[in-house]
């Protein structure tokens, strides 16, 4: 078996990966290797050819190649090295080794000090959420018609029906309407917005493309091709309302209902997953239960700005580097982060306090849209900060920040309290 | 074209008796609608092979799955299917079904099926550590099997092949013409075939193949099963077959593992007005969840990364038959082929060419029968070494397509160039599961799409789903 050794290895090479190799490389680990299954560095930014990407990061407008592609070229630059076109088919933290294959090297056996988990995530499917009717041709999930379109320029329908409204369901939206297909509807089974705002503005509404929330597909039609979608009303307990349903015949239904971190590899090492964000559990290392183990990007929970993604993962390979140096810090303490009133979840889910004083984000997502907000984090009990925001959404992270010295208490919370929308 | 024996229908029953047809000097042709060898029901069903413990006693049904059960040992090692003897329960939860089992285990001896055992509640809650723990007691059926149902059809079909059998996909039956009291010709959509005999194994459709030699004293109605898959990684896995009580309507809604290692539960009973509605509902799925819960309370639909429905084809009047007529020599007619027709298929080849030699066919062996197949290697199976080996031998091998089930491009590419090979999405996942995992070719779809265009060499617009018409992509954007 083909062996390889370095200091830090990746897995993935979209933008969580390949920032995670900056940080790396930047920090003095001194041989850094990304593991990539496409033929290409960049991850699922290839497809995404639209701009929108790099606004907090870059303070610019970006497309996700030109976004992905800074990033490559400065990983190249400094020095690391990526396998792509090769899949990763075990990780074992006991022997600090990832196992993989290639074309070219067959089994291939890379062992790293440090490993970094950046794999993404998955699109929820039509039978994760158990749409009733035939099986044929022309349901798609939105980021393969996406891969499709823009990576293979194959156009998967003409006449398109959406069901929910994620950022990518809407991108696609827009997308298929330039190609000169027919976008019905985009259909939401919430009362609110899936995805980013700007995205209903730029994507549906100048498109004139509506959007109807508080409905969903209730039976898919035809048994060669789709010929059509019932869509119905929910009532407040999210059940279609017979009396509401229509027939909207069309020969694509696309899927934006919700993405998964992929974290088939996470499991089967015995790393530990938390159930709500299907993601690994980890500290503001980004370290995960296994020590010589780190994880960023939407591996860990799923992100809607890339720029997020981007300062997570530069955290996530610093943090591996410093391990594999083994400078980084040891633990004094670890602190649990629990989620409090209308947080669905705390990442990272672990504050280790160290004899560095630092200051740690917690990122978060609400359960429900809420108006003239405030943020409150308290440890023990005691109120460490308070913040104020206009509006908070599910579909937009939020953001807060700790300082790991003025943590008294045995825990960390985030609570979220405003008017309801 | 002229041949000896058309079989219509290229399921599990019409591939079998073809590999059985071929070990003889005989020309045989299989004829079929679908795109693809898999037939409708074989490839939409349980998977597992049954004992026939619950048969009705003395039938030729009986006779059938009681023989054909003890075959898959060879078949599967001969033909390279993968099969496993995990055993099923069959576990009382009330009082009334426990006074049952007593009745059920005299049913399977009368049906030659021996080896039923009776299992205490804590001997039952040792096994299968899942189960609803207010079980009273119940019975273990060893024999009872689960199989890879679209490998078994692929290995009888592409072993029928090799020795000889020819196959017309994408073909319709549209009349048999008779002569003198016996078939002559079967008119097809492509073409009539002059024959000596017809074999009907068109299950779903065979009432309308007799009706064209008027011979249909029955009719087939659909009886729709839907069924769940769910994930690898399911919070709640049983490690048997886990049946209910059987009704006299069905064998009821069980619980048990797929050969792959996913969960299968399923399936409802009911009886169409149709047979093309192979829709999943709502009201179906829900009485899956409520039924099986009552076996095994925590199992988790939440965790289904597909569900489908198949069509059973069911006799009225009830009852597997295999008819011949003095009036229509050539012509035999299999009807009442139903749920256990995935298992009794391996009986059927034997019990069909017997039939043939009672009725005057000599039946002369071929020397040159090949009774082995080779399937597509299972790269995920492998040892590191073994990947490493193969890798190194084909590259295509080291290229990994699907994902979530880890299938590689080598295999992909073999199921597209073997004899009877894939020719749309699903034959393609039939064969090596690609787009079988939770992704549901999420991932893998864009790619087999254009792993079919480049290998077929055709346009990407023209790669299918399945049939005719399941076209994948509309169009190109330059």
């Amino acid at each position: 078996m083909y062996e390889i050794s370095c200091d830090v290895v990746i897995i993935g090479g979209g933008p969580a990966g390949l920032s995670a190799a900056v940080a790396a490389k930047k920090e003095g680990a001194e041989k850094v290797l990304i593991i990539e299954r496409d033929e290409k560095l960049g991850g699922i930014l290839q497809q995404c050819i639209h701009p929108g990407f790099g606004l907090t990061y870059f303070k610019k407008e970006m497309t996700g190649p030109e976004y992905a592609g800074a990033f490559k070229e400065e990983a190249l630059a400094l020095g690391a090295e990526a396998l792509t076109d090769s899949m990763v088919l075990e990780v074992v933290p006991e022997e600090s080794a990832v196992y993989c294959v290639n074309r070219k090297y067959g089994m291939t056996k890379v062992t790293g000090r440090s490993i970094v988990l950046a794999m993404g995530c998955r699109e929820r499917t039509r039978a994760g959420i158990q749409i009733p009717g035939t099986r044929p041709a022309g349901i798609y999930t939105a980021g393969a018609a996406q891969r499709l379109v823009n990576r293979q320029n194959a156009v998967v329908g003409k006449k398109i029906v959406i069901l929910g409204s994620g950022d990518i369901g809407m991108i696609m939206a827009r997308r298929m309407t330039l190609e000169g297909a027919e976008v019905l509807c985009v259909v939401e089974l919430m009362d609110f917005l899936a995805g980013l705002t700007r995205n209903r503005v730029q994507c549906l509404d100048d498109f004139g493309i509506p959007l109807k929330l508080s409905h969903t597909v209730t039976r898919i039609v035809g048994n060669e091709r789709v010929e059509g979608v019932y869509i119905a009303a929910v009532d407040a307990k999210k059940q279609p309302i017979p009396e509401t349903e229509e027939f909207v015949p069309c020969d694509t239904l696309l899927l934006s209902v919700g993405l998964i971190p992929e974290n088939e590899l996470t499991r089967k090492a015995e790393i530990h997953v938390d159930p709500v964000t299907n993601g690994p559990e980890v500290n503001q290392f980004m370290q995960t239960t296994a020590p010589n183990v780190f994880a960023c990007g939407n591996v860990v929970h799923v992100n809607d700005l890339v720029d997020n993604v981007t300062v997570e993962s530069l955290n996530a390979g610093r943090s591996a580097a410093r391990y594999a140096m083994g400078t980084l810090p040891a633990a004094v303490r670890g602190v649990p982060c629990v989620p409090g009133a209308n947080v669905r979840y705390l990442c990272p889910h672990k504050v280790v306090v160290t004899a560095e004083e630092e200051t740690v984000r917690l990122f978060f997502r609400v359960l429900k849209p809420a108006l003239k907000v405030k943020l409150v984090v308290k440890s023990g009990g005691k109120v460490l900060s308070e913040k104020k925001e206009q509006r908070v959404n599910p579909g937009e992270m939020c953001h807060v920040d700790v300082k790991t010295g003025s943590v008294s208490g045995n825990d960390i919370t985030v609570e979220v309290t405003g008017e309801e929308v | 074209m002229k041949t000896d024996v058309v079989i219509i229908g290229a399921g599990a029953v019409g591939c079998a008796i073809a590999r059985e047809l071929s070990r003889y000097q005989l020309d045989v042709t299989v004829v079929d609608k679908n795109e693809d060898i898999g037939g409708d029901a074989s490839k939409s069903n349980s998977a597992i092979i049954h004992t026939g413990y619950d048969a009705s006693p003395g039938t030729l049904e009986s006779q059938l799955v009681v023989a054909a059960n003890p075959m898959y040992d060879q078949i599967s090692r001969d033909l390279d299917v993968p099969f496993k003897r995990i055993g099923a329960i069959l576990p009382a939860i009330t009082d009334e079904q426990y006074e049952k089992l007593p009745e059920i285990r005299h049913k399977a001896f009368l049906n030659r099926v021996y080896d039923v055992q009776y299992l205490t509640r804590e001997e039952l809650l040792e096994i299968e550590p899942e189960l609803n723990p207010e079980v009273k007691g119940g019975l273990y059926i060893p024999r009872e099997s689960i199989i890879d149902p679209f490998i078994l059809v692929q290995a009888y079909a592409e072993n029928a092949c090799e020795n000889g059998v020819h196959f017309l996909l994408n073909t319709r039956v549209t009349d048999i013409r008779t002569e003198d009291g016996a078939v002559k010709e079967v008119v097809t959509t492509g073409g009539t075939i002059e024959t000596r005999y017809v074999i009907n194994a068109a299950a779903l459709y065979c009432d309308e193949i007799a009706a064209m030699v008027g011979k249909a004293d029955y009719k087939v109605v659909a009886r729709r099963g839907q069924f769940f898959i769910l994930d690898k990684n399911t919070s709640c896995k049983v490690r048997q077959i886990v049946l209910p009580i059987p009704t006299k309507i069905t064998k009821g809604k069980l619980m048990c593992p797929t050969i792959h290692g996913n969960m299968l539960v399923g399936p409802t009973a009911e009886d169409l007005d149709n047979k093309t509605d192979k829709s999943v509902t709502r009201e179906g799925l829900d009485s899956i969840t409520a039924d099986v819960k009552r076996l095994i309370p925590n199992v988790n639909v939440r965790d289904s990364i597909t569900q489908y429905s198949g069509l059973r084809p069911n006799r009225n009047p009830e009852g597997l038959h295999v008819d011949t007529w003095d009036d229509l020599k050539g012509f035999i007619n299999l009807s009442g082929v139903r749920s256990t027709g995935l298992t009794l298929s391996a009986a059927m080849g034997v019990y069909v060419a017997n039939l043939m030699r009672d009725l005057g066919e000599p039946m002369i062996f071929r020397e040159d029968y090949k009774k082995t197949r080779k399937g597509i290697v299972r790269f995920h199976e492998l040892s590191r070494e073994e990947q490493d080996t193969l890798v190194r031998e084909n590259p295509a091998y080291g290229r990994v397509i699907c994902r979530c089930e880890t299938i590689t491009e080598g295999e992909i590419l073999d199921a597209i160039h073997r004899p009877l090979g894939a020719r749309s999405m699903d034959a393609v996942k039939r064969r090596v599961r690609a787009g079988m995992g939770r992704c549901q070719a999420g991932f893998c779809g864009p790619k087999v799409i254009e792993i079919l265009a480049r290998e077929l060499g055709i346009p990407v617009e023209q790669v299918t789903k399945n049939n005719s018409g399941s076209y994948m992509v509309a169009g190109m954007t330059r």
